[in-house]
């Protein structure tokens, strides 16, 4: 049996219906995911208008290069995952899988480039709380600008973890056949997903670590 | 079997009938239920749920009212009073009323009214019954370990520094809750974009699918802000990270804004899903199409966005700049257009048409009623000289009890009734349900009234004891309570009773328009309708 009849699920006419209904499910729940952090994005304008010089050291103490690395990383996962939806709309199994694998493994190049940081940001002292150390002026502000680099880069790992989560699924379920020209929108709409995230760390990269050096 | 459009549905087919399976037949074993992807089976679940939550949360209506019965502290103290409103009110909003009727109504109407087989997504749908399940049990956890103190607006610094309560469990309880919300409203939009039968244009579509198009933008846009908001306050309580502090730098009123810009919205989200199960009730009980069916329509889009820009009218006593409470002012007074919009347009189409007084129409009428009294009080409140009097008084209370009690759960009662008989195939008592509509009625009026005298006179709202010339009207109010309670619970009695002994409803017992009545069974066959249906037909075409 082809996985054009397995794939359409029964409450759908035909496979477009169910395709244009899934994407569009999608860019519903990014749109959710734009406003989530949206929240911390109008906390963290707030705060920065009215703590400029405090964001500007607490900016200082990131690591640009580690910052900039990762940033050439995600990039390069969102064109490796480009590559991977290409190649599941031309049917071609064993090139989804190749690019699959490679987004994953450069998602797991960054996540482990950001513990490390963590770790660093951890035996400083910079982990805001009672423990949190800080010898120079504006103490307290710093500690909510770190605040904020922790749970927006923490909220944006958290959806890095999970998209590797899914990746694995992904590549499984390539494995299995279950992808071809006519069916693959797990695939794409993954896709939508890993791009989202990636543009998150666009926009929180000059924000935090590279507020300190204009 | 006939294919012709509309035609009334031949219920004699007998034998022919008796063969089909309905959704409720379709597997008897706990499994069948909790990993359905029916939508018709989800709504159940929710249904069973929401009911538990909606009498726990009057549980704590009555210890309330039982404590204002004395001026004096008597029955509980303080503390323990603090705990009494907010589970109250954490309850009854998280728990009972956002999910309330597009979770029960929504799941099981919104793919038969527009022709199709199931949600776009029912694994999703399932996903959204558990999360909320997940959210209200923790929710049930903070009570059992000795409750929630905060108010349920988790106002900072107390909720996240100096509370001693339940806050962690109580605040991730409503964030799973909201999660499982969005997940109903991203289903519902592409469901409705996309699962509509052939001929179901979207100016054919009933205004219940309206309604709840506007209400899935709410919980789309608006949800997740409340989500982060909470998560910020959970890192504050167990790190002390400081956002919300003002000893270390941070805004409390920062909280107030996130929290409002969807807390807002949240009352439309309770109130809209009510409106349009009024608009379709009216016009099924006046035998005539609706009057102003765009209008309507577009009120209910317009009311979505207008939701989002007045979030300030809470906090014209918080310390924001009075230009800014101006500006919100103004933009309140807004919604109250739309709004009227509908109330006229309903009321337009009762006019000459043949009205009877069935269970649900007494609701929708009483619905009416007691939103125009909510809607005008609330047009009060948004002026801000009045507002600054009457901050945090018994009027508030009144008033949005007016809305979400009157409003919302008036609507729900409306549509347990109308569609009772698809959703279960029975019939209930139909004198026990107008008796219960009047009692219900009247105790709501008896109960929520005298809190607009007692709190114009100045009684503050959240105090366990009060000076005592405001006892009189505080018995009244505890009297009526306990008229409502009652009122409460006679449907649940003759409902359960109708499950067993009620008569076999037809498929069209109120003899009205759209695809679940006149395409689908009642109870609806598994998948909804033999074949898919073609509409050719304009909507409300009584
Ligand atoms: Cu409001």
């Amino acid at each position: 049996m082809s996985t054009k009849e397995t794939a359409l699920q029964h409450h759908f006419e035909n496979l477009d219906q169910q395709f244009e209904a899934s994407t569009l499910g999608m860019w519903a729940f990014l749109v959710q995911e734009i406003l989530f952090f949206g929240g911390l994005f109008a906390g963290y304008i707030v705060y920065r208008n009215w703590y400029p010089e405090a964001f500007h050291l607490g900016s200082e103490h990131l690591d640009v290069f580690l910052g900039t690395v990762n940033t050439a990383v995600l990039i390069c996962s969102s064109l490796t995952m480009a590559m991977a939806v290409h190649w599941a709309q031309k049917g071609d199994k064993n090139k989804i899988i190749t690019f699959l694998v490679l987004t994953f493994i450069l998602g797991a190049v960054f996540l482990g480039i950001k513990a490390v940081e963590y770790s660093h940001k951890f035996h400083a002292g910079l982990l805001p709380g009672d423990g949190f150390i800080w010898h120079g002026e504006h103490g307290d502000q710093v500690r909510i600008f770190y605040s904020f680099y922790f749970v927006m880069t923490g909220m944006h790992a958290l959806h890095m973890i999970i998209g590797a989560g899914i990746l694995i699924h992904l590549i499984v379920q390539a494995g299995k056949d279950r992808y071809d020209a006519n069916y693959f929108t797990p695939v794409e709409l993954f896709g939508l997903y890993w791009h989202f995230v990636d543009i998150i760390w666009i926009f929180l990269f000059p924000l935090l670590y590279l507020l300190g050096r204009h | 079997m006939s294919t012709a459009v509309f035609k009334p549905r031949p219920d004699q087919m007998g034998d022919n009938n008796e063969k089909k399976t309905s959704y409720l037949t379709a597997g008897f074993n706990i499994r069948s239920w909790l990993l359905t992807v029916d939508h018709k089976r989800i709504a159940i679940l929710y249904l069973l749920s929401l009911t538990f939550f909606f009498f726990l949360g009057g549980m704590f209506a009555v210890l309330i009212r039982l404590e204002l019965i004395t001026p004096a502290g008597d029955l509980m103290q303080a503390e323990t009073y603090n705990k009494m409103f907010t589970m109250h009110g954490v309850v009854m909003v998280f728990f009972f009323l956002i999910p309330s009727i597009p979770a029960v109504f929504g799941n099981f109407l919104v793919p038969l009214m527009i022709g199709a087989k199931d949600l776009a997504f029912p694994r999703i749908n399932l996903l959204s019954w558990y999360l909320f399940m997940f959210g209200g049990m923790l929710g049930f956890a903070a009570i059992i370990f000795g409750g929630v103190d905060t108010g349920w607006t988790f106002y900072t610094p107390y909720s996240s520094t100096y509370a001693n309560s339940n806050v962690i469990l109580a605040a991730l309880g409503a964030f799973f809750a909201g999660f499982s919300s969005i997940l109903t409203g991203l289903n519902f939009i592409a469901t409705i974009h996309k699962m509509r039968a052939p001929g179901m244009t979207w100016f054919r579509m009933p205004l219940f699918i309206w309604a709840h198009y506007a209400t899935s933008i709410i919980q789309i846009l608006g949800t997740p802000v409340v989500a982060i908001t909470i998560i910020l306050v959970a890192l504050e309580r167990l790190f002390h990270i400081g956002i919300f502090d003002p000893k270390l730098g941070g805004d409390p009123i920062l909280f107030q804004h996130l929290f409002w810009f969807y807390s807002h919205p949240a009352v439309y989200i309770m109130i809209l899903p009510s409106m349009g199960v009024i608009s379709e009730v009216i016009t099924c009980f006046s035998k005539k199409k609706i009057f102003g069916y765009e209008f309507i329509a577009f009120s209910s889009l317009g009311i979505a966005v207008l939701g989002f820009l007045v979030w300030g009218h809470h906090m014209y006593t918080s310390g924001q700049s009075i230009y800014v409470s101006l500006v919100f002012s103004v933009l309140t007074f807004l919604v109250a257009i739309p709004s009227a919009i509908k109330v006229f347009n309903w009321t337009a189409t009762l006019y000459k048409g043949s009205v009877s007084y069935d269970a649900p129409m007494l609701y929708a009428i009483g619905f009416i009623g007691l939103f125009t009294i909510g809607g005008l009080t609330g047009v009060f409140l948004a002026t801000l000289g009045v507002n600054v009097h009457v901050h945090d008084t018994y009027f508030i209370v009144a008033h949005f009890h007016y809305i979400m009690v009157g409003g919302a759960i008036m609507g729900y009662m409306a549509a347990l009734h109308f569609w009772w008989p698809k959703i279960t195939g029975r019939l209930y008592p139909e004198v026990w349900a107008r008796v219960a509509s009047f009692v219900i009625f009247f105790g709501f009026h008896l109960t929520f009234f005298p809190q607009f005298i007692v709190g114009y006179l100045g009684m503050p709202r959240r105090y366990h004891a009060y000076p005592e010339e405001f006892q009189i009207w505080n018995i009244l109010s505890s009297a009526g309570a306990s008229i409502l309670g009652l009122g409460y619970l006679i449907p649940l009695i003759y409902f359960i009773w109708s499950l067993k002994y009620g008569e076999r409803a037809s498929a069209n017992p109120w003899n009205a328009k759209g695809l679940e009545w006149e395409k689908a069974d009642s109870p609806p066959t598994q998948f909804n309708f033999d074949k898919t249906p073609i509409v050719d037909q304009e909507v409300y075409d009584y």
